[in-house]
């Protein structure tokens, strides 16, 4: 699932929900998807609803439907999967259009696929009304381990770097008259991966003299600390709230 | 394979969450020991590599292809803690950017792609390289193994959390049987790209490979026609660095092995007997084996219960396959521990 990584992520904006901390942002899109992976899969209206829910959000973040239904496309192969469940589940089966399905493997494909595509969309949402950088600060401001947040950010930083290199150097191979089209050409590829990987570490030892020359002690200064008052948070925190009252609705009725 | 939300139900989720968050944990201590202050950029940037790589594809036949999934080749090329690391954190990035792989489903996909995936391989890999020859053609044909082995494990493990915690009721047999042939397929190709990268670095730049380590060749020379072994002034700078890590990897990634193993013991122990309890119940001859059956063995007793209690029968199994496979794993590694520390003098002279 590789190929649709390359594409911009963020789109920018000045709308309520681009200016929420990033913190409250992660936070209510995690607690979102928790309250939808704990719905029962029998309160079909339930998704609907939480489908509306993200789109007044999507709407309130000026992020237009066709930019998020084609960010949606990288679920497609656990759609696929979802598709042979009623074929190959357990229990009583039902007749639909002369093949035989099972109930509880429909009721699985449809519980999979309500909420692996909202999971989907809400972080999509995430991704796209938040800077990049921003989402470090916020994983850092939630307690994530410091040190893991710096080898993502740095992960994130040197990303472009590291792929426009392997792109510089398929662009090498291609205008030597190289085409890879068969196990054979393994080797060649492996070659290349085996240079990129080098490459990456040589560079990773560059980086860090040149951070240990800028006084680098094994902690990154925060800078820019941020922090949310309770009305961002309440704002933030409405839309897992109001999918709990949804789910609770869900259990009861 | 990343999992999507709703595809293992919540308290699973949680579970594997916080075991992921352990060895995380676990991970990150061990990679701040391998690589002091230099772990953030170091890290960073293999991670960065491990990116990029899965979006190299290698074409198989016919328009498809495949790409590296990357925890085995991560494991060998910067160790097992950092491997971790590095794989969990484009993971972290893959669920929260790119909407690949579900936010509850972080958990399930760290532990499976990411920690099982690089622990098999790790202890595979220097189980092999204890048995071969201290060749460089070996450290190649032990990542082979390794990332052969390493994606069918991670399906295995799948299979056992989606037997613990899946929504739907899909026979435990069929999941297993689909995920394992299918990834046995995909560890080919892994291997085979794994361990031609592999090659390919330790062709050129021996000294980075981690799991290449202690392969350098003691540095001799030739004086008037002779060949000389270079005093060992300065070896003693490298030897204490070497000896002081692997003992405690070795350990850690021993203890998890042996946890995995049992993982699988008792998975097969839970499920072969309920396959054998439904035929014996068809034909109607359960009546007369039970007693039989309980007072065989204890293992027999915890696998043969009707389906609800498979669960709980395969976790107590599980518990004592845990329990035979950290001791046995103990004896092992007491007994690797004793032959390193006989012939642990400092031999190794870095020739670069």
């Amino acid at each position: 699932m590789g190929a649709g990584h390359a594409h911009r992520l963020y789109r920018h904006g000045h709308s309520p929900v681009h200016a929420l901390p990033p913190h409250t942002k992660l936070a209510a899109a995690f607690a979102f998807v928790v309250v939808v992976v704990s719905t029962p899969r029998e309160a079909m209206w339930a998704f609907g609803l939480y489908a509306v829910l993200l789109a007044v959000v999507a709407f309130h973040a000026r992020v237009p439907a066709g930019f998020l239904l084609k960010r949606l496309l990288i679920e497609v192969p656990f759609v696929a999967f979802a598709v042979l469940m009623p074929f190959v589940a357990e229990g009583e089966r039902v007749d639909v259009l002369g093949l035989s399905l099972s109930v509880n493997g429909l009721w699985g494909a449809w519980n999979v696929l309500a909420k692996g595509t909202l999971g989907v969309a809400s972080s999509v949402l995430l991704a796209s009304t938040t800077e990049l950088r921003e989402l470090l600060l916020g994983l850092q401001r939630l307690k994530l381990p410091p040190l893991l947040v710096q080898i993502a950010s740095f992960m994130i930083r040197y990303g472009d770097v590291i792929t426009d290199e392997m792109r510089r150097m398929r662009i090498a191979r291609e205008s030597r008259g190289f085409e890879a089209s068969g196990v054979k050409h393994w080797g060649v590829l492996a070659k290349s991966a085996g240079a990129l990987f080098i490459r990456s570490y040589e560079r990773g030892e560059r980086v860090h003299l040149a951070m240990v020359s800028r006084g680098y002690a094994g902690s990154m200064p925060v800078i820019d600390e941020v922090t949310a008052s309770r009305a961002q948070w309440s704002h933030a925190l409405t839309l897992p709230f109001a999918a709990l009252v949804v789910c609770v609705l869900g259990w009861t009725l | 394979m990343h999992v999507p939300d709703g595809f293992i139900n919540a308290p699973t989720s949680a579970v594997t969450g916080v075991l992921a968050a352990g060895a995380i944990a676990v991970s990150l201590r061990g990679a701040r020991r391998e690589l002091d202050e230099r772990t953030a950029p170091l890290a960073g940037l293999v991670a960065a590599f491990i990116f990029a790589v899965q979006m190299l594809n290698f074409p198989v036949a016919a328009g498809t292809s495949g790409h590296l999934l990357g925890g085995a080749l991560a494991a060998i090329l910067v160790g097992p803690f950092t491997g971790v690391l590095c794989v969990s954190v484009v993971l972290l990035m893959q669920g929260i950017l790119f909407a690949d792989g579900g936010l509850t489903a972080l958990g399930v996909n760290i532990t499976n792609m990411a920690v099982v995936t690089t622990v098999v391989a790790y202890a595979v890999f220097r189980g092999l390289l204890k048995v071969l020859p201290r060749t460089p053609r070996s450290v190649t044909a032990a990542s082979f193994v390794a990332a052969l082995l390493s994606v069918p494990a991670a399906a295995l493990a799948f299979t056992l959390m989606y037997a613990v915690g899946g929504t739907t009721d899909v026979a435990i047999g069929k999941v297993a049987t689909a995920m394992v042939g299918v990834h046995v397929l995909i560890g080919i190709g892994e291997a085979t790209i794994t361990a031609l990268t592999v090659g390919a670095v330790i062709a050129v730049r021996p000294d980075l490979v981690y799991g290449a380590r202690g392969l350098q060749q003691k540095l001799r020379l030739r004086v008037n026609g002779e060949l000389v072994d270079v005093p060992a002034a300065e070896g003693a700078r490298t030897a204490p660095v070497a000896a002081r890590t692997s003992r405690r990897t070795l350990w850690a990634t021993g203890l998890v092995t042996s946890l995995v193993l049992a993982g699988f013991v008792s998975f097969y122990a839970s499920s072969s007997p309920d396959g054998l309890e439904k035929v014996a119940a068809d034909k109607g001859i359960d009546k007369k084996a039970e007693e039989h059956a309980v007072s065989d063995s204890p293992l027999a007793d915890y696998g043969v219960k009707d389906v609800t209690d498979a669960r709980l029968s395969g976790g107590l199994a599980g518990v004592i396959g845990v329990g035979v496979t950290v001791v046995a794993g103990s004896t092992v590694f007491w007994a690797v521990r004793r032959r390193q520390s006989t012939d642990a003098s400092p031999t190794t002279v870095e020739n670069v």
